[in-house]
This record gives C-alpha cells, structure tokens and sequence, in this order.
C-alpha cells in the first residue's frame, strides 16, 4: 500500500515536473520553430505547430544583412573578460570575508548587495557621459568593465558561501603542516572550492552574455555582443518575427549549448551551494 | 628538541578573557595531557601554542625561543585535530606527504618517509585512497601519521579519539603512547576524558576557567590534589566531600575521601551511617550509592563482588591515611 502511493506521487511529480518544464521551456521552442517560418507564417493566426514550410531561408538572411561572427566575438570577450576579471577580484575579496571576518564583514556584504537594488537606469545617464569622455562608448572595454562591475556583488556573494563551507580546520591543518598562505592557496582552498568557482563562472558568464540593459545602451556596432544584434531586428523595421527568431536563436545557441554541458554545476550554482 | 615554556599567557576574545595567566613548563620528550570541563580553554591554550591564536599576553618559549610572533607554519609543531581535518581531495599518500612537500623534500624521499610512517601506522593498503573511502578509524590514523611523519618538535592533539567507539578508542590510545614513546618526542594532548588523561600522561594540566589549577604526574593529581576543584576532577566515581562537624573534627572546612578509600561495613560499625540507594554490581567492583542523611549522597567502591542491596544500612568507615582536607577557599591543607 504504501508502496503503491510512493509510486503514484513519483509518476504524478514526474508529469508534473515534465509539465512546468516544458511551459517554461514553451517560448524558446516556439522562437526556435517561428525561425524556421517564412514571415508570413510566423504570425499566421491560427499558428501552425509543425506542419509550416521549413525555411532556412531567415538564417541566411540574418548571415547576410549583419556579421554574426563579429557580435558573437564581441560576446565572448565581453561576457568572458567580465567573468574572469570580476573573478580574479572576488577571490580574494570572498576569502579573506571568509576566512578572517571582521564584525563590519556582514556589513559589506550586504552593501555590495544594496548596490545590485538599484534599478541600472538611474546612473545611466552619469555613467553615458563618463563613458563618452572617456572614449568608451562602444568599445569593448568599456563593456567588460560595467559587466564586471555590475556582477561583483554576486560573484563575491557565491564565492562567499562556497568559500564559507570549506572546514577551516583544514586550512589551519595546512598551516601547520608549514604551508605559507600562498601555498594554502594553491593546493588546498583552491582544488577544494573548484566546484564553487566553476558554477561561479558559469552562472555569471551566463549573466554577462544576456545583460542587455548596459550592452544595449553603451554599444551600437563596433563592439554590440550578440544582444544588440537581436535588438537590431526587433524595431526599426517594424515586425520580423521570423528573423528576429533566427537571430535570438543564433545568439542564444552558443550559451544554451554550454549550459546543457554544465547542467549540474549551474544547478549547484543556481542554488548557492545550498544542495551539497 | 621540544622544551615549550608558557608564561603569563592569556586570552581574551572581545570582551570576554579566556586565558587569565598560564605558566606552564614542559619538558622535552615529555607526555602532557590538559584535561578540564567543556569550555575551560583547553582547544585555546592548544591553539595559542600551535599558533592558530594569537596571544593577548605572556610568552610561548618553543626552546627557549619566544614564538608569539612565529606564524603556526614556522614553529614547526604539528596538530591532530579532533575533526581530523584531512585534505579531502588528496590521497593517504597526499596527505601525509603534504608537509614534507611544503618542506621541500624531493619526491622520493617523501615516498619513503611517507611510507615508513604509513607502515608504523597499518595504513600501507590504503595509501592511494582517498579520505572519504576510509573509516573514522583509519582516518585518524592518516592524521597522526601527518603529524609524525614530519618529525616535528611536539605534537599537538586536540582530543584526537573522541569520535571514535569505546574499543577503538582504548586501542587508539595505547598505539599513541606507544608511538609517543617509540618516538620521544614531546606532545600536548586535549581531552576531557580522565581516563585517557590518566592513563596517557607523564603529566597532567588540570584546567578550569581558563586558569591552571594544578600541574603533577598522574598519581599526584590523584594523591596530593591541589583543591577541591582538582580532587573532585581526578578520580571515579568522584571524591566525596564532606562539611561539616565531620571535616572541622579534622580542622578542615571540608574533608574528602575517594570511593575505594571508605571501607564498607555491615550497620553498626563506626564511621558514617547510611542506607544504600543504589548498588551497581560490576563483577570486578561494587559501587554502592549511600543516603548518608546530613552528610547527603556518598559513594563507596569495593573490589570484587559484595552482597549488598538497596535499602541495606550500612556503615562507611574512611580510611584515615587518605583523607583529603580543605579549607574554606578550597585549598588543600597539608599536615
Ligand atoms: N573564537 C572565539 N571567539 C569567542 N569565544 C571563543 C572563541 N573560541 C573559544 N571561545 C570561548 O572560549 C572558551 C573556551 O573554549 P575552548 O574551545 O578552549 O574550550 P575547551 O576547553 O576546548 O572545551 P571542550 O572540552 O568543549 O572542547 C569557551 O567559553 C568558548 O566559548
Ligand atoms: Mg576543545
């Protein structure tokens, strides 16, 4: 009897489960399909699911009328520069709050955090007009520093808690055994918090390739990620649905593939090193 | 070498002072236990000595030389933790290596040393596993082989056997002290269990609210307690102590006398009048809770096997050559 209720809740949590996913997944199949639709088709009421003409012929246009090269290019740098120097910045910032906190140390890291509650368009305009005395206006770096400033908090919050798991016995244990505090470093804490640092980097990579709010208003061609290239087939002229899915399918694609190759470090990270 | 002299060390975390003054001598190649209640600042007075706490005051004399200042890496001691802390991503091999490497030492000498100390230490089968697939025994085992292997001045455990079962337990402690011997070098040695204290020590650091309150071999503790703090400390079942008519015949504020110091005779002899409450019969002892009306609850201990219930009356009658006397502050008075 009870047997039996234990498999029915399994079955019925599995449906269940399978059910949100794929209403949650819904919209980016449906980008994916409406890309393979000729215009027409794509905002054809009653839409078809399936049964359209299978087009390619939206990619090629997409390929043709801007360089998808270049924005994904512009991607990479920009989301991996902010990832990795945010990240050579938040290791020791996370370790020493970790490892030696003072009693200020919940208080910084609740102001990093208060820096993430202000909505990014109310310094838009400061931080516009320093980037355009500075020449940074649609450049790359430009963009790799404002990522890498807007994810900090964050990056320094996951690597806090990771860091804050690590028994400290066993620093101290590599303390006595004579290692100096770069070597704790080296062979100890870092092997030991590889999987914090690895959904760390992933989860904001991920953050750094979608943020479209800086990327949008601080490039236009030079330096515009993949974000700025979808952006560019959504108004100006008018409605393309079709396209403007090929092109969001070819910005997301990169990311989604390697977020399907990390699924279980992001879920890690995704919950903050709450599940062990 | 291994000679660690405190003096006047002291603690404080905040407000709160921890470690109020402790002076303590310890010779080289010697066995002390610090032994006290929960929370008396054994772990702390083991971690200023390792270097894993600052001083708030006094010396630490690490052969004569003032270590205060020295990073835990540079005094050149080495720690048992009681979580065993063992790195977990590392082999046995890793980890009881990893201080040599830190020292320096070519591969192959950290192979043989490492193997040498896993050979002392029954650990040869698993030195390429990691610590996760090991028991807590063995993983206790890895952690005093990274102690030793590093020929430290002293060791430092910080009661290194309290996660393991009682048979391990006793087993454990026999094979350190052997290996203590065997070795000769000094060691520091945190428990709160008596036993081991007793057992384990050439000398013991009775500690309570951060001060010392006595320092002796075992059988002084045992025999010349310093107070009534170390007297009911040292010894099972406890000391018992009485006030009283009884203690100020002897000109004592208090007396005390052990369990197997009070003869236990049929009702109607001398002594103190009781009727057992409870009696535990071991086979080898006899442990007899006595309602001695005024004087309360006392314990009396008989070897071997005795015929006795609860409800009998009985009389206890202490023997006179080991009674304990204290006076009003709790200090021992000597005759
Ligand atoms: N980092 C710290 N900050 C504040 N107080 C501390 C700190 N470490 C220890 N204490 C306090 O110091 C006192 C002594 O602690 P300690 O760990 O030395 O006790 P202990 O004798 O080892 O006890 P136990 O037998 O339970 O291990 C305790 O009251 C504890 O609360
Ligand atoms: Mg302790």
């Amino acid at each position: 009897m009870a047997r039996k209720s234990t498999t029915r809740r399994v079955v019925v949590s599995t449906i269940g489960a399978w059910f949100f996913g794929f209403l949650i997944f819904f919209p980016i199949l449906w980008m994916v399909l409406a890309s393979f639709k000729t215009e027409l088709e794509a905002f054809a009421i009653p839409p078809s699911f399936l049964f359209f003409h299978w087009t390619t012929e939206n990619y090629a246009t997409v390929q043709e009328r801007s360089d998808y090269v270049l924005h994904a290019m512009n991607s990479i740098i920009i989301a991996g520069g902010s990832t990795l120097i945010a990240l050579l910045i938040a290791i020791p910032a996370a370790w020493s709050m970790a490892f030696s906190p003072t009693k200020r140390t919940k208080d910084i890291l609740l102001w990093m955090l208060s820096t993430k509650m202000m909505p990014p368009v109310g310094v838009l305009v400061p931080i516009y007009l320093i980037y355009k005395s500075f020449g940074l206006l649609d450049s790359r770096i430009g963009l790799v520093f404002i990522l890498c400033l807007g994810n900090l908090p964050i990056v320094i919050w996951m690597l806090f808690t990771y860091f804050k798991e690590i028994p400290r016995d066993i620093l101290e244990a590599a303390r006595m055994d004579g290692a100096t505090i770069g070597r704790e470093l080296v062979y100890v804490l870092t092997p030991m918090a590889i999987p914090g640092l690895a959904s760390t980097l992933l989860l904001n990579l991920i953050l750094a390739w979608n943020e479209a709010f800086w990327t949008l208003n601080l490039s236009t061609s030079n330096a515009a990620p993949l974000t700025t290239f979808i952006a560019s087939y959504s108004s100006p002229e008018g409605l393309f649905w079709a396209k403007l899915s090929a092109a969001s399918t070819l910005a997301i694609a990169p990311i989604l593939v390697l977020g399907w190759f990390s699924q279980k470090q992001l879920v890690r990270g995704l919950t903050f090193g709450a599940v062990k | 070498m291994g000679q660690i002299t405190l003096q006047g060390v002291q603690k404080s975390f905040g407000p709160v002072h921890i470690i109020k003054g402790a002076d303590l001598d310890i010779a080289d190649g010697s066995f002390v236990v610090f032994v006290g209640p929960s929370g008396c600042g054994k772990t702390t007075l083991l971690r200023l000595i390792a270097g894993l706490e600052d001083v708030t005051g006094g010396a630490i004399l690490i052969d004569g030389k003032n270590v205060v200042d020295t990073p835990p890496a540079k005094r050149g001691l080495s720690m048992v933790f009681q979580s065993y802390a063992l790195y977990p991503h590392m082999s046995v091999r890793g980890n009881i290596g990893f201080g040599l490497k830190m020292a320096g030492l070519a591969k192959d000498e950290i192979n043989r040393k490492v193997e040498a100390a896993a050979a002392t230490l029954n650990l040869t089968p698993y030195l390429e596993r990691k610590p996760r697939e090991l028991s807590g025994g063995q993983r206790q085992r890895v952690a005093i082989g990274r102690a030793i292997v590093r020929e430290p001045k002293a060791f430092l455990f910080d009661e290194p056997l309290s996660n393991l079962d009682a048979a391990l337990r006793v087993q454990m402690r026999i094979e350190v002290t052997r290996l203590q011997k065997q070795l000769g070098t000094t060691a520091i040695y945190v428990t709160h269990d008596q036993v081991e204290a007793m057992t384990m020590a050439d000398k013991i650091v009775v500690l309570n609210g951060g001060k010392i309150e006595q320092y002796g071999s075992p059988l002084q503790l045992y025999e010349r307690p310093a107070n009534l703090f170390v007297a009911g400390f040292i010894g099972s079942p406890k000391m018992n102590f009485v006030t009283g008519e009884s203690a100020a015949q002897k000109g004592a504020a208090t007396i005390g006398v052990r369990p197997e110091h009070l003869k236990i005779e049929r009702d109607g002899g001398g002594g103190w009048q009781g009727t057992i409450a409870v009696a535990e019969h071991l086979g080898s002892d006899t442990f007899l809770y006595v309602d001695a009306g005024p004087l309360g609850m006392l314990t009396a201990r008989y070897i071997g096997e005795l015929s006795l219930h609860a409800g009998d009356r009985v009389s206890l009658v202490p023997d006179p050559a080991r009674i304990h006397r204290f006076d009003q502050s709790g200090n021992a008075l000597r005759n």
